[in-house]
């Protein structure tokens, strides 16, 4: 019993110990798992709603990462999910539940998943609603929903203008937003088995 | 008191006590403005650089980095020394690290309200600033802890030392993790298991160790009898350092994280009930005969609050992190009311207790006004509770409205009661923060004015 109490069993065992144990059995080698699997491809041509903003593929893949550095700096992840969770209905309410895959592009680095639900989960939001709902919900989500409480973003529209317009800030926001869970929008719900999909698949029947 | 003088440094505590003070008030004013946008009142709606995202992030990160880390480190600073009868190495570099540490800290607000916030939950700091912060709190590290720990290393130590070095050997690791793995390493998926672990552990393996080893130091001094259980202690050291870096996962139940991860993490989060009761046990036990004492020392009753609360909020963790509440209660505002019950009402209450005994000894004069020290007391402990019960209430009705498919902006409709109850808690918050600034400023103006009349009487 001694012995637990001494300056290097502190220092080593439980100091550094402990901490490795957790981090490499529960940190990295999920990790690790995880990231083998295969990557997910950012979108290869700009969809049909977004062509009068951005001219070339490597346009809008920019804008997709500056709209997702507006989404941190503006701690949107602090109150919207970004994933669908295989209970509570919630595939009902938002779409396919996700799986680790989905993540594995350099959007997701750092990952948004988000811990805290004050909106909407927001991984399966592309397509559900317009450009123009967006850009008016950004600029003041009262307009278009008045008991939201999310804030406004005013400072991404030239307000100089009637009505404002959005700078080229507000429009990768929104080419963000509406390419988050893109790629379900091609998956049929015929498709949609909870028993294929709720559970993360094994890297290593690659 | 002279030898007393050459073994701690006073003027250095002082530093970091006072600051941690001015911190406090920040945080409870960003954690109050941004609660008025829940409720439609919110004072800046059009100011990009408070838009209200970025002030929760100031209220979340002062409370970890300004706040608790300053408080603790001016307890670490007292207590170390005493515990080990060895001095930090050199003062000198302790004031140095207080002001790279401190201004590190002012960067970090300016850089979160200006728009340069890192994704990672608890580590919001501007990315730049991170391997600064880091080096700064392993300076920090190495000029406390091998000037005490290290040169008394053959001596057999007290459980706060315990808690304090494995904590202080933690944290630097901690840090490193969770700033820069999930941004350069791991994306996605295996970028959310690390960041979980960052979570965790900056509460788990810095925030914990720390508050409950100074527990552990402040009851034996103010009831000035053994501690209860040198067994229990041991069990609820090590039950710390092996269970609580496993419980990351349980921040990301049902998520895609690997199952097997999952479920580990929900094991080792229920084991968790064995090192608490150990902890709490161990504390009642000792000021069990001594109960009358709750009611007459304010530093005491601080302490016995703290750890009811520590007990409330462990058991709903442990219970909560199981898949099954899980379900019900992520996303919510119970888990918001956890996180309150946690860094407020359990390790802030516990270093009010250290302050409200210290204060007159690191000052060298009274407590300015006991009844301000009262009036911080009582308004805090009902604020915390009222704020709990809201939150929870909240949780409940908000876990279980998206289960049945309300339309969600009905579940938006439902809470604000409730958000409008915490926002008049958080002013109860308020005046309370403002009864303790008041006192601590006070006691330190007190203070200087008898030091002047002191020094104009020697020169006269």
């Amino acid at each position: 019993m001694k012995n637990l109490e001494k300056f290097s069993t502190l220092f080593l065992v439980a100091g550094f110990g402990s901490f490795a144990l957790a981090f490499l059995l529960l940190g990295v080698w999920p990790a690790i798992m995880t990231n083998r699997l295969e990557s997910q491809p950012l979108p290869s041509e700009i969809p049909a709603d977004f062509t009068e903003y951005y001219k070339t593929v490597e346009e809008y893949q920019a804008a997709l990462f500056q709209g997702r550095d507006i989404y941190i700096k503006e701690a949107c992840w602090h109150c919207h999910s970004q994933f669908v969770r295989p209970v509570g209905n919630e595939s009902i309410r938002y779409g396919l539940v996700s799986v680790a895959g989905e993540y594995q592009n350099d959007l997701s680095k750092p990952q948004l998943f988000g811990t805290r639900r004050v909106g909407p989960d927001l991984s399966r939001e592309a397509g559900k609603r317009t450009n123009d709902w967006h850009f008016a919900h950004f600029y003041n989500p009262k307009l278009v929903e008045p008991e939201s409480v999310m804030p406004q973003f005013s400072w991404y529209y030239d307000e100089s203008t009637n009505p404002p317009t959005p700078k080229k800030e507000a429009v990768a926001l929104v080419a963000y937003i509406q390419s988050l869970g893109a790629w379900t929008l091609g998956v049929k719900s015929s498709a949609y088995d909870l028993n294929e999909v709720t559970m993360p698949p094994n890297p290593t029947e690659n | 008191m002279e030898k007393e003088k050459d073994l701690v440094s006073f003027p250095l505590i002082k530093a970091h006590l006072y600051f941690a003070v001015l911190m406090s008030f920040i945080v409870v004013v960003a954690g109050l403005t941004y609660s008025m946008q829940f409720i439609d009142l919110y004072p800046f709606p059009k100011i990009e650089w408070l838009s209200p995202g970025r002030v929760r992030m100031l209220h979340t990160q002062a409370i970890a980095y300004a706040w608790l880390a300053n408080i603790f480190f001016a307890i670490i600073l007292y207590m170390l020394p005493k515990l080990t009868q060895k001095p930090i190495l050199s003062e000198k570099f302790g004031w140095f690290c207080f002001y790279v540490y401190n201004f590190l800290i002012i960067l970090t607000v300016v850089g979160i309200l200006g728009g340069y916030a890192q994704a990672q939950e608890w580590g919001e700091t501007p990315l730049i600033l991170d391997p600064f912060i880091a080096v700064a709190a392993v300076c920090w590290i190495v000029n406390v802890v091998g000037g005490t720990v290290w040169r008394a290393r053959d001596q057999q130590f007290y459980v706060t030392v315990w808690y304090f070095l494995a904590a202080l050997i933690w944290l630097p690791l901690v840090y490193v993790m969770g700033n820069f793995l999930p941004q350069y390493v791991f994306g996605g998926t295996g970028g959310a298991t690390i960041s979980s672990m960052y979570i965790h552990d900056l509460v788990g393996l810095f925030v914990t160790p720390i508050g409950v080893g100074m527990a552990y130091y402040l009851l034996p001094v103010i009831l000035k009898k053994p501690l209860y259980s040198h067994a229990l202690s041991l069990i609820g050291f090590w039950g710390l350092a092996f269970f609580y870096p496993m419980n990351a996962a349980h921040h990301y139940l049902w998520s895609p994280i690997p199952m097997w991860t999952q479920y580990a993490s929900v094991v080792a989060s229920v084991g968790m009930h064995v090192v608490v009761y150990t902890v709490v046990f161990n504390i009642f036990a000792t000021m069990a005969s001594d109960w009358n004492k709750v009611g007459t020392s304010l530093p005491l009753r601080w302490v016995f609050f703290g750890t009811l609360f520590y007990l409330i909020t462990c058991i709903q963790c442990a219970i909560h992190s199981t898949l099954t509440v899980q379900e019900y209660v992520h996303f919510t505002d119970w888990v918001v009311g956890h996180a309150h019950l946690v860094l407020f009402g359990t390790f802030s209450f516990w270093a009010f207790g250290f302050i409200y005994h210290f204060l007159p000894k690191i000052t060298g004069n009274d407590l300015f006004s006991k009844a301000l020290g009262e009036w911080h007391f009582w308004l805090s402990v009902v604020g915390m509770v009222l704020m709990d019960i809201v939150l929870i209430a909240a949780g409940l009705i908000q876990g279980s409205m998206w289960r049945n498919l309300s339309p969600f902006i009905d579940t938006v409709i439902a809470s604000k009661p409730y958000w409008w109850a915490r926002t008049l808690v958080g002013c109860v918050l308020l005046v309370a923060e403002v009864c303790f600034f008041i006192n601590v400023v006070m006691t330190y103006l007190k203070g200087r004015k008898l030091r002047q009349s002191v020094r104009s009487e020697v020169m006269a």
